[in-house]
């Protein structure tokens, strides 16, 4: 078991030609996620060609329109390596295809695109994951993403994080455990899947024995996360939440923080984390020794 | 660094985008200098003018950065008093000359981004004027907040539920909601995350008049939609380092400390600042000198650009280059910190400790140990890292 991915998941990639589509798609394959195909409504009806984790040649249809893609190839998961000013579109159309899971990569998404399609996927089929992550990961199944397949394997911890490179840098600290799946939600003001639904999943997947949340600065979304967990969570979590020495955002209007109710700093959230049961860890590798010793004590 | 992605405008800014859209407003002059004020003083038909410093944080009044003038001579005068003035650790480069307004009542109005509910969010209140901190702490039920729909927008029927719920009296509903429409046009055609009016207020003879306003803008979007959004960027005001790692694309804050960081990925390198600054506290309390983040991705010449931005921080006295292949890879990594060294030759004299694992570890490594640079010094970890570039910045 996993989250929202697995070794059945059969994966297309919106934006499959371009320079970052076709790079991440090699390494998916890589790692031996079903990549079965892609769509360019401009490219429709060539193919690509890629090599499987085997070292088989594969060859990748390029589809029109991701509802012909769905037909076509059973996919249920889209990766979006669209650039920022076409995504809402490219995701709007998988929304519309009614694609089960859908993982925008997209750096630099406007903020106002986001919130129409967060907007436009309520009461639909699809779950968004992103924009502006690297994706999602089950170690020794499948990949919908950017992050590395090599750093470990899998096991029993669960992750999420606001973070690319911290993803990757937790699950090096604990490379010997391995995970069951790792998240990366993206740091975006507005993002599809937030560290509630991620933990909500992890607390349902029986494989998932305990789960390290990894939160930065801005916004409340831990703080709401240390709520959930004291209702919801029953399996240990650790969290590391990143920013505790930067300095105070240059804020002008006062209105964010009356919405937010919260100061986003990193203690604010460490403090509500902790105050609901959670051990946060002051670095990574601290962190890290917290997840050690709880899944020594299960 | 959370604001990194919003652009916030000054308060001439936001009048003349405010103007741009039809939303009413009243005659205002950018001023840099006291001539200057004078004639926008006279500009503006030579009466009752107010001196406005242009400064991006609050309080200014209480500060004494708001001022009347009752000629061009006096507006003169004012404007000598209040540019250069240090409000808040912000210093005054210019000035708005205002045309004086008759104020009858104050109102409040803002829609922005709500990040928790993943929609905006319309407050709007009756009391306006004053610090809407305080109004919502300690009268909230004078708040009125209304949630908008991304899709649907602020149309007539939600411009007709704020004013309801703001409860504005009988005959004024419908000049506000026809200003709040106008004021979301504003919102969505820039692509804001913050439209703010305080106060909004009804003139003696009944208009009704965006007097001060806040807007903050989406830099993805500009980026994406807004080539104009550009110009309005306060490029003199921002650090002479900070200018050029923007002009090589790279995201850097600079910060009050000796150990230059450069990492990749904002969540990273953020916590590469914290592990940095507990390891200081070991060694003399140095601290981090910078924030500066080269992506995702990032090749051999963007390091090198990064690398030459943080040597160039006279301040820096060590480097502490954290890296996490994940897209980026470290031979590429490796590659930059070998050429930028080259090219400074003799220049370069503060050590770099370098921490590379992920994406094509082995040959990053390599490459730095086949260079061989009595400068740089390889660390096995993060921590490790970080103690190592702490003491080199204590010596």
């Amino acid at each position: 078991m996993s989250i929202y991915l697995n070794k059945d998941s059969k994966i297309i990639v919106q934006g499959i030609t371009g320079g970052m589509g076709a790079k991440h798609t090699a390494l998916m394959l890589d790692s031996g996620a079903q990549i079965v195909g892609g769509v360019n409504a401009r490219k429709a009806g060539t193919t690509v060609a890629h090599k499987d984790h085997e070292g088989n040649d594969v060859t990748l249809p390029v589809f029109g329109t991701v509802k012909e893609a769905m037909a076509e190839t059973g996919a249920n998961v889209s990766v979006l390596f669209v650039p920022p000013a076409f995504t809402k579109d490219a995701a709007i159309e998988a929304v519309d295809a009614e694609m089960p899971l859908i993982v925008v990569i997209t750096e630099g998404v406007p903020v106002q695109d986001s919130a129409e399609v967060f907007a436009y996927l309520q009461g639909k089929k699809t779950r968004m994951i992103g924009p502006n992550c690297p994706g999602i990961i089950t170690p020794g199944e499948s990949l919908a993403g950017i992050t590395p397949h090599t750093i470990t394997g899998k096991g029993p911890i669960g992750l999420v994080s606001k973070s690319g490179t911290l993803t990757y840098q937790m699950m090096y600290e604990l490379k010997d455990l391995g995970f069951s799946t790792a998240i990366g939600i993206g740091g975006d003001p507005v993002i599809g899947t937030t560290h509630i639904d991620a933990l909500e999943a992890f607390e349902n997947d029986p494989e998932t024995k305990a789960i390290v949340m990894i939160g930065e600065i801005g916004g409340d979304a831990e703080e709401r996360a240390a709520a959930y967990i004291a209702e919801h969570v029953t399996k240990p979590v650790v969290g590391y939440v990143a920013g505790f020495t930067a300095p105070e955002g240059k804020t002008m209007g006062h209105a964010g923080a009356i919405v937010s109710g919260s100061a986003g700093t990193a203690q604010a959230k460490k403090e509500a984390l902790e105050a609901v049961g959670v051990k946060v860890g002051k670095t990574p590798s601290e962190t890290a020794e917290l997840m050690r010793e709880i899944l020594q004590s299960l | 660094m959370e604001g990194r992605s919003r652009v916030d405008l000054f308060e001439y800014q936001a009048r003349d985008i405010f103007e741009k859209h039809g939303v009413p407003v009243l005659g205002g002059v950018v001023a840099t200098t006291p001539e200057e004020a004078r004639a926008g003083a006279e500009k503006l038909g030579g009466g009752t003018v107010v001196v406005k410093a242009q400064v991006k944080t609050g309080g200014r009044g209480k500060a004494g950065g708001v001022k009347l003038a009752h000629s061009p001579a006096e507006a003169e005068e004012k404007a000598t008093e209040i540019l250069g003035m240090d409000i808040k650790g912000h210093t005054v480069h210019r000035v708005m000359i205002a045309q004086g307004a008759k104020i009858a009542e104050e109102f409040y109005f803002s829609v922005l981004l709500d990040r928790a509910n993943r929609n905006y969010l319309a407050m709007c209140s009756v009391e306006g004027g004053m610090e809407i901190e305080q109004l919502a702490v300690e009268r909230p039920e004078a708040l009125a907040r209304v949630a908008v729909d991304p899709i649907v927008g602020i149309d007539e029927d939600k411009a007709r539920e704020i004013v309801d719920a703001a409860n504005f009296a009988e005959e004024l509903k419908a000049p506000v909601a026809d200003v709040i429409q106008k004021l979301w046009t504003v919102f969505t055609a820039e692509d804001a995350t913050l439209v703010e009016v305080n106060p909004l207020v009804r003139t003696e003879d009944g208009s009704i008049v965006a007097l001060d306003g806040k807007v903050s803008l989406d830099e993805n979007a500009s980026e994406v939609r807004h080539p104009d959004h550009e110009a309005l960027e306060d490029k003199e005001s921002a650090d002479p380092l900070e200018a050029k790692a923007k002009a090589n694309g790279l995201n850097y804050v600079k910060l009050d400390g000796e150990v230059g960081i450069i990492g990749n990925g904002a969540g990273l390198v953020m916590s590469t600042l914290d592990v940095v600054a507990y390891a200081g506290e070991e060694h003399g309390g140095v601290k981090p000198a910078n924030f500066l983040d080269i992506g995702g991705g990032a090749n051999a010449q963007v390091m090198a650009n990064g690398l030459d931005v943080i040597l160039n921080d006279p301040q820096v006295k060590s480097v502490f280059v954290n890296v996490f292949g994940g897209i980026t890879a470290c031979d590429e990594v490796a590659k930059g910190i070998v050429g930028a060294l080259e090219i400074l030759g003799d220049e370069a004299t503060k050590p770099l400790v370098v921490r590379l694992d992920g994406n094509n570890v082995d040959l990053g490594r390599a490459i730095l140990r086949e260079a061989n640079h009595p400068l740089v010094t390889l660390a096995e970890t993060m921590d490790g890292g970080a103690a190592k570039a702490a003491e080199l910045a204590h010596l």
